[in-house]
C-alpha cells in the first residue's frame, strides 16, 4: 500500500538514505493507530537527532518523548552557561593559590643555599667534600619531591565540591606555615649575623627538603589513604524508578561520598528513561478523577477535609484498575517478547549477508569491496524496522539515533562481533556511559544535607543528590565489626559410617 | 514401646506360634523382618519411637505361615523362642528365626493396638467395679 504522505511530507534525512530504505520494502501495515494530518508535520523537525522516521518512510510520532528533549535541552543550556563563571572562578583562584605555594617551597631550599654567596661571599668558609655530597642529596631529594607533588596533585579535577576541601587546605596552611617558621629562623639567625658556617647552612637545607617530604607523606596518607579501608555501606536509591545499588566506601566527607557516588552511577544505574515512569501517573491521576466533591451544607471552604472526603471515597470505591494494569503488563510482555523474536531473526539474517574478505581475496575482486561503514549502511535497511519497532514497544527510541546504530553496526561488523553481541545494547537499558554524551543530560548535580557537607559520614546519615529530572537519596550504614575467631579441624577426624535399614525375609 | 534407659522394659505381648513350612531345601516363614542394634532406626516406618532399634516385621506374605498364626505387619518381636530380641543385630536375629533344627518359632510379639486394647479394658473395669 503506497503511502501518500511519501510526496508531500518534508522528511529530514537526505536523499540517500531515502533510497535505501525504500529498497528495503514497505509492506506492512499502516503506522500507528488514529494518526492525523497534523502529527504528521512534528516529523519534519531540523536536526538528525529529532529523526525517528528512519525504519518507515512516514510515520506517525507521540509528541511528548521529542517535546520533552527539547525543554530539557532549553534547561540544560541555561544552567551551563549560568554557572560556568562562578565555578571557573573559583577554581582558578584555588589553582593560582596553590601554584603560588608550590613555587614558593620550591624555591626556599634553593634560595638557603644561593643567598650566603650572594651576600657575604667573601667571609664564607670554603666547602668541603660532605658540603658537595649535600648539594647532590639537595637536587635529588628536591626532584623526588617534585615528581612526587606532580603525580599527586597535578592531575586534572575530577568536579567542582560545594566548599572547601577540608584536608587539602589545611595541608596548605601547614606547610605553608612551616616554611615561613624555616624563613624566620632563617632570616634571624643565619642573615642577620650572616653566618660563614656553610656548611651548617646546607645542612639546614636538607632538613627543610627532608621536612617537606615528610608532609608530602602525611598528605598521602590523609588524602588517598585513609579512606581505602571501608567503613560504611551507602544505600542509593534513584527517586523516579527505586533503582537501588549498594556501595562500600571509607572515611570520607559528605561531599567526597557524594563525588564517589556520583562516578559509580554513571557506571552502575541503569539510564534514566522518562517514557517508563508516565504509566504510573496516568494511573494515579485516573483513580481520583470520576470524584467530585458537593459542599450541601453552605458556602464554606473546607480544604482539607475536602480531600479527607475525597480519599476516603476513592478507597471505598470499587475499583478495577488493578485488573487493567495486570492484563495491559501481560499483554505488554507478549508484544514485547514477540518484537524481539522478529529483531533477533533480522538481524541474524542481515548479518549473514556480511563476510569479511581475506587479503589474497581482495586484490582478485576489487569491484565489490566496502569499508566498515559502508558495509553497515547497506545491511542496515533490512533489519531497520525492526529495530525500530522493537525500540518503540520498549520506549527506548529517543536513546538510540539512526547515525549511532550504524556506528555501532560498523563497529560490531570490524570487531567480528556476532548479532547477539550487537544487540545487546539494544534489547536491555545499560549504564548511561554507555550512550552518547547528550544522554548524559545531568552534569551539574546539588548535594542537598542536614549535616555540613565538610562533616565526616556518620551511621545513619541522609543526604539527596538533586538533577534535574531525578534525585539520588543516599543512607548510611556502618559496616559491622566483624569478629573473627579460628576453627581447627583434624583432617585425620574425617570419618564416616554407614547407616542402613536392610530387610531380610525369613 | 519406648524405654527408659536402666529400667526394665514392660509391654504387652501376645504369643504367637508359627510352624516353618517346607518349601524345597528351606524352611519358610513367611514375612520379613526389618531393624537391628547395626540398623539406622530413624528410617523404621513402623516405630513409634525413633531410637527403637528392635526387630520389626516389616513384610507378612499372603498366605503364608506367619499370616495364619496372626503375624501383623509392624508388630516388633520381642522374643523368639525364648531369645531376646530387642538388643540384637539384624544378622543375629535373621540367624535366630531361621535355624535348620527348629520347625516351630514361639514369638512373643507387641503392638500399639494390644496397648490401647487393655488400657481400654482397664479403664472400663474402673468404671463397671466404681458403679
Amino acid at each position: 500500500m503506497r503511502r501518500a504522505a511519501e510526496d508531500n511530507a518534508p522528511l529530514s534525512f537526505s536523499p540517500e538514505h531515502l533510497s535505501s530504505l525504500r529498497s528495503g520494502g514497505q509492506t506492512e501495515e499502516q503506522p500507528l493507530s488514529g494518526a492525523p494530518s497534523t502529527m504528521r508535520h512534528t516529523d519534519a523537525q531540523p536536526g538528525l537527532e529529532q529523526d525517528d522516521n528512519w525504519g518507515e518512510t512516514t510515520t506517525a510520532v507521540t509528541g511528548t518523548s521529542e517535546h520533552s528533549l527539547s525543554q530539557e535541552d532549553i534547561v540544560r543550556i541555561t544552567k551551563d552557561m549560568e554557572d560556568s563563571v562562578g565555578v571557573d572562578c573559583r577554581r582558578y583562584l584555588g589553582l593560582t593559590l596553590a601554584g603560588a605555594l608550590g613555587l614558593l617551597v620550591f624555591l626556599t631550599p634553593l634560595a638557603f643555599l644561593a643567598l650566603p654567596h650572594l651576600l657575604w661571599p667573601e667571609r664564607l668558609k670554603a666547602c668541603g667534600t660532605a658540603c658537595e655530597g649535600l648539594f647532590i642529596s639537595v637536587a635529588f631529594k628536591l626532584l623526588i619531591l617534585l615528581l612526587a607533588v606532580w603525580a599527586l596533585f597535578f592531575r586534572p579535577a575530577r568536579a567542582g565540591l560545594p566548599r572547601l576541601f577540608v584536608f587539602r587546605a589545611l595541608l596548605m596552611v601547614l606547610v605553608l606555615l612551616f616554611v615561613v617558621s624555616y624563613w624566620l629562623f632563617y632570616g634571624v639567625r643565619i642573615l642577620d649575623s650572616q653566618d660563614e658556617n656553610y656548611h651548617g647552612i646546607v645542612q639546614y637545607a636538607v632538613s627543610l627538603v627532608d621536612a617537606l617530604l615528610f608532609i608530602h607523606y602525611l598528605a598521602i596518607v590523609l588524602l588517598e589513604l585513609r579512606q581505602l579501608q571501608a567503613s560504611f555501606c551507602v544505600c542509593v536509591t534513584r527517586s523516579t524508578d527505586g533503582e537501588i545499588r549498594h556501595y562500600n566506601l571509607g572515611q570520607l566527607s559528605i561531599q567526597r561520598a557524594a563525588l564517589a557516588i556520583l562516578e559509580n552511577y554513571y557506571r552502575d544505574f541503569p539510564v534514566h528513561n522518562p517514557a517508563l515512569l508516565t504509566a504510573s501517573k496516568s494511573r494515579a491521576a485516573k483513580h481520583l478523577a470520576g470524584l467530585k466533591v458537593y459542599n450541601v451544607d453552605g458556602p464554606g471552604n473546607n480544604g482539607a477535609g475536602q480531600s479527607r472526603a475525597m480519599i476516603a471515597a476513592a478507597a471505598r470505591r470499587r475499583d478495577t484498575s488493578h485488573n487493567e494494569l495486570y492484563y495491559e503488563e501481560a499483554d505488554h510482555e507478549r508484544r514485547v517478547r514477540k518484537r524481539r523474536a522478529r529483531l533477533v531473526v533480522a538481524v541474524e539474517e542481515a548479518f549473514t549477508h556480511i563476510k569479511r574478505m581475506q587479503e589474497e581475496e581482495q586484490k582478485k575482486a576489487p569491484g565489490e569491496v566496502m569499508d566498515p561503514r559502508e558495509a553497515a549502511q547497506a545491511i542496515f535497511p533490512s533489519m531497520a524496522r525492526a529495530l525500530q519497532k522493537y525500540l518503540r514497544t520498549t520506549r527506548q527510541q529517543h536513546c538510540h539515533t539512526m547515525e549511532s546504530i550504524q556506528q555501532h553496526l560498523a563497529f560490531c561488523i570490524t570487531n567480528n562481533m556476532t548479532p547477539k553481541a550487537f544487540l545487546e545494547s539494544y534489547l536491555t537499558p545499560g549504564p548511561t556511559l554507555q550512550y552518547g554524551r547528550e544522554r548524559w543530560l545531568a552534569r551539574h548535580w546539588t548535594l542537598v544535607s542536614e549535616d555540613a557537607v565538610t562533616s565526616g559520614l556518620k551511621e545513619g546519615s541522609i543526604f539527596l543528590l538533586k538533577c534535574i529530572d531525578f534525585s539520588l537519596v543516599v543512607t548510611t550504614k556502618r559496616i559491622p565489626y566483624i569478629k573473627l575467631s579460628e576453627e581447627f579441624i583434624d583432617p585425620k577426624s574425617h570419618k564416616f559410617v554407614l547407616r542402613l535399614q536392610s530387610e531380610t525375609s525369613v | 514401646m519406648s524405654f527408659i534407659p536402666g529400667q526394665p522394659v514392660t509391654a504387652v505381648v501376645q504369643r504367637i506360634e508359627i510352624c516353618k513350612l517346607r518349601q524345597g531345601d528351606n524352611l519358610i516363614l513367611g514375612f520379613s523382618i526389618g531393624g537391628g542394634m547395626d540398623q539406622d532406626p530413624g528410617q523404621n516406618p513402623f516405630s513409634e519411637d525413633k531410637t527403637d532399634k528392635g526387630i520389626y516385621v516389616t513384610r507378612v506374605t499372603k498366605g503364608g505361615p506367619a499370616e495364619d498364626a496372626g503375624l501383623m505387619m509392624g508388630d516388633k518381636i520381642m522374643q523368639v523362642n525364648g531369645w531376646d530380641m530387642t538388643m540384637v543385630t539384624h544378622d543375629q536375629a535373621r540367624k535366630r528365626l531361621t535355624k535348620k533344627n527348629e520347625d516351630v518359632v514361639r514369638l512373643l510379639v507387641t503392638r500399639k493396638s494390644l496397648e490401647d486394647a487393655v488400657r481400654h479394658s482397664m479403664i472400663q473395669n474402673q468404671a463397671q467395679h466404681q458403679i
